[in-house]
């Protein structure tokens, strides 16, 4: 069984905070977004998905809470966010609905892509939140391109782009990278490693260590946190951001996590050895930020049981309306395939 | 008046969008310093600067991918693919992400990926090739071929201008052999509409880019012996300009589709079930296809000639049309 070593530090990391810590509204907004996003996939995963009431697939981040949480919670609104599949927590964090997402996953016409798409294949412009494709590692030189608008025009803005370990192997991410680096644009590359594609282990998909450390080779840096740490993510994010924002280019920032699930609900994800899960759960990022804010007396542990209930009741709400909400009409599917005028589709 | 080359107009077509709107900017292999390839964009590095017109490495999904998100923030990108063939290598950004973006989440991706296409000049397989199909079959992209000097800066102009992502395949064998006088003012190609080259009543060629020109040549040949060729260019293969294909066709009552691109799932075979579900009643004859054969563009200048369709294939079926 291979554990990675960085992870072994990631208990003592806890007891070591990083020397500037977020605010203390940060901090919090930090737990509830992280237990937002673990309730809201799990209703989806074990309950909606289940029911039989999501009708495609269903990918979730479990245990990787802190990745998309601690790298955005900071942003600016005029930041672009360009997600991947595990990381619902950049969604909840740029202002996509609850509503907008569940009815996403229900197909329903109020569905974040009015029913075109399903699961996490969601966007906003105005929200500056750029859908992904299935095809991994498509949005590397995409956000190289958003990056790239930012530096032209001269903008002080900054894009994050996330994908796992598994498109890292793909064409496409090592053109965007070396692009990017080229180009030194205002990207923060952000890699949850959880350590799986779907069924096949890091050591099967690459020959070096460290997705860090394919970085070099396209002189730009590359970092590695603890992925369950979200202090340490949020650190790591922090400087990066602040170097892209500065014009010193971008950053690739590799999260050491793992994937508690399947790759989808489908997997039950037999191939993973039991110990690795054991493992993991120990290092499960919600539970020890919660120990570093009650242990500091930032909240307490009643107070930790109300916003798990508050959240509950966010996500009760939102499943009552998204589950009345309509299927789009079948005509639709011939709608907004080009720019209609009258259609009020969005044209930049 | 001075007459503008067909490559010529391309590089006003994106001068004259730079001047007018700083969101268009060109991004390529070779564009910069060198002026592009086949000197589409020479002189623009120093007019608009190394930020608007940028020389990228060898990476054309890494290409269009940039383009895609430079669209998404508001800009006009214009992705020049150094031959047409390399834009196999985008393949996935094309058709996945640029294509689907408005259909899916409702952003448009107003890009223009844009390269040489055709044979002709002895490219060998991977520089001659006709990759239109590919796209044409994508919903969500337009897919444009220029086969004049005016038509090919007046779709520059449409396609930079388009709220939707384009794919404007130049003719290379069209570049400087071509030429004619064109408007000083600023005028646009609407994408999607077909023009009629040569008014005639025997019998209907579509056709479109290089294949243009021999069907011309043949035509001329025909007059002498009495058969009247109409000849439609198509001008936009997606959209297509369904209404002016099945007027000509009501009108000739026969029709020959011509095309550079090979057989098997060639625009023709489209065209011609469109005019057998709309145009059956009318046709006096069989709908006949010319076209390249099912083999990739070979190089030696006698299998290439083999290759092509060329004007005389154009006139030896119009005979037997004419006949039946």
């Amino acid at each position: 069984m291979k554990v990675n070593s960085t992870n072994s530090q990631t208990l003592a990391r806890d007891a070591v905070p990083p020397i500037t810590l977020p605010r203390e509204k940060t901090l919090l907004d930090m737990l509830y977004y992280m237990k937002l996003t673990r309730e809201l996939e799990f209703r989806i995963e074990r309950k909606l998905y289940r029911q039989g009431k999501i009708v495609g697939g269903v990918y979730v981040g479990r245990g990787q809470e802190a990745i998309a949480v601690g790298s955005c919670i900071d942003l600016r609104h005029d930041d672009v966010v360009c997600p991947s599949h595990r990381d619902m927590g950049a969604f909840l964090i740029r202002g996509m609905p609850l509503r907008t997402i569940l009815a996403q996953y229900m197909a329903r016409k109020t569905g974040a892509t009015r029913g075109k798409e399903g699961n996490m294949h969601m966007g906003d412009l105005s929200k500056n939140l750029v859908a992904f494709v299935s095809m991994l590692g498509d949005n590397v030189p995409v956000a190289a391109g958003v990056g790239l608008s930012m530096k032209m025009r001269g903008q002080d803005r900054v894009a994050l782009c996330f994908f796992g370990d598994g498109a890292t192997s793909r064409g496409d991410w090592h053109e965007g990278i070396n692009i990017a680096s080229v180009w030194k644009v205002p990207v923060v590359f952000i890699c949850n490693n959880n350590q799986y594609a779907y069924s096949t282990p890091l050591e099967r998909q690459m020959a070096v260590e460290n997705v860090a450390d394919r970085a070099e080779a396209y002189g730009l840096p590359g970092e590695i946190v603890d992925g369950n740490d979200i202090l340490a993510v949020w650190e790591s994010a922090t400087r990066a951001i602040e170097r892209a924002r500065s014009g010193q280019g971008p950053t690739l920032i590799e999260c050491k996590t793992f994937r508690m699930t399947g790759h989808s609900a489908h997997d039950d994800a037999g191939y993973v050895p039991p110990e690795l899960f054991e493992y993991w759960e120990e290092r499960d990022p919600i539970h020890r930020f919660e120990h570093f804010l009650t242990d500091r007396g930032l909240i307490s542990p009643s107070g930790v049981d109300e916003l798990q209930t508050r959240i509950n009741h966010e996500i009760d709400d939102a499943i009552q309306l998204a589950e009345k909400d309509p299927f789009p009409e079948p005509e639709e599917c011939l709608k907004d395939v080009y720019y209609e005028e009258a259609a009020g589709s969005i044209c930049p | 008046m001075p007459l503008t080359t067909y490559v010529e107009a391309i590089r006003q077509g994106i001068w004259e969008e730079m001047e007018k709107d700083e969101r268009v900017f060109v991004l390529g292999e070779d564009v910069g310093i060198y002026g592009g390839a086949f000197k589409v964009t020479a002189g623009m590095l120093e007019r608009f600067g190394e930020w608007r017109i940028i020389d990228t490495p060898i990476s054309e999904s890494g290409i269009v991918g940039a383009a895609i998100g430079a669209a998404l923030m508001g800009m006009r990108p214009i992705a020049e693919m150094q031959f047409a063939d390399f834009i196999s290598c985008a393949f996935d950004q094309i058709t996945n992400f640029a294509a689907k973006c408005r259909y899916r989440w409702g952003a448009g991706v107003p890009i223009v990926v844009r390269g040489p296409s055709g044979g002709g000049v002895h490219g060998g397989p991977f520089h001659s090739q006709n990759p239109e199909m590919y796209y044409v079959h994508t919903p969500g992209l337009k897919v444009v071929c220029p086969a004049t000097a005016y038509d090919a800066k007046g779709l520059i102009k449409a396609a930079i201008r388009d709220p939707d992502p384009v794919i404007y395949f130049e003719h290379k064998f069209l570049y400087r052999r071509i030429k004619e006088e064109l408007p000083l003012d600023d005028f646009i190609v609407p994408i999607g509409k077909a023009a009629i080259r040569r008014t005639g009543s025997d019998m209907t060629v579509v056709t479109y880019g290089a294949m243009v020109h021999a069907a011309l040549e043949a035509a001329k040949e025909l007059e002498r012996e009495g058969i009247d060729l109409e000849i439609l260019d198509l001008r936009s293969l997606l959209p297509f300009d369904k209404q002016a294909v099945l007027d000509s066709v009501r009108k000739t009552n026969k029709v020959i589709l011509l095309h550079e691109d090979t057989r098997i799932g060639g625009f023709a075979g489209e065209l011609a079930a469109i005019i057998s579900e709309e145009a059956f009643e009318y046709l006096d004859g069989p709908i006949r296809r010319i076209t390249a054969p099912d083999t990739p563009v070979p190089y030696s200048p006698p299998l290439e000639e083999f290759f092509l369709p060329k004007a005389s294939d154009v006139i030896r079926v119009a005979r037997e049309l004419y006949a039946y």
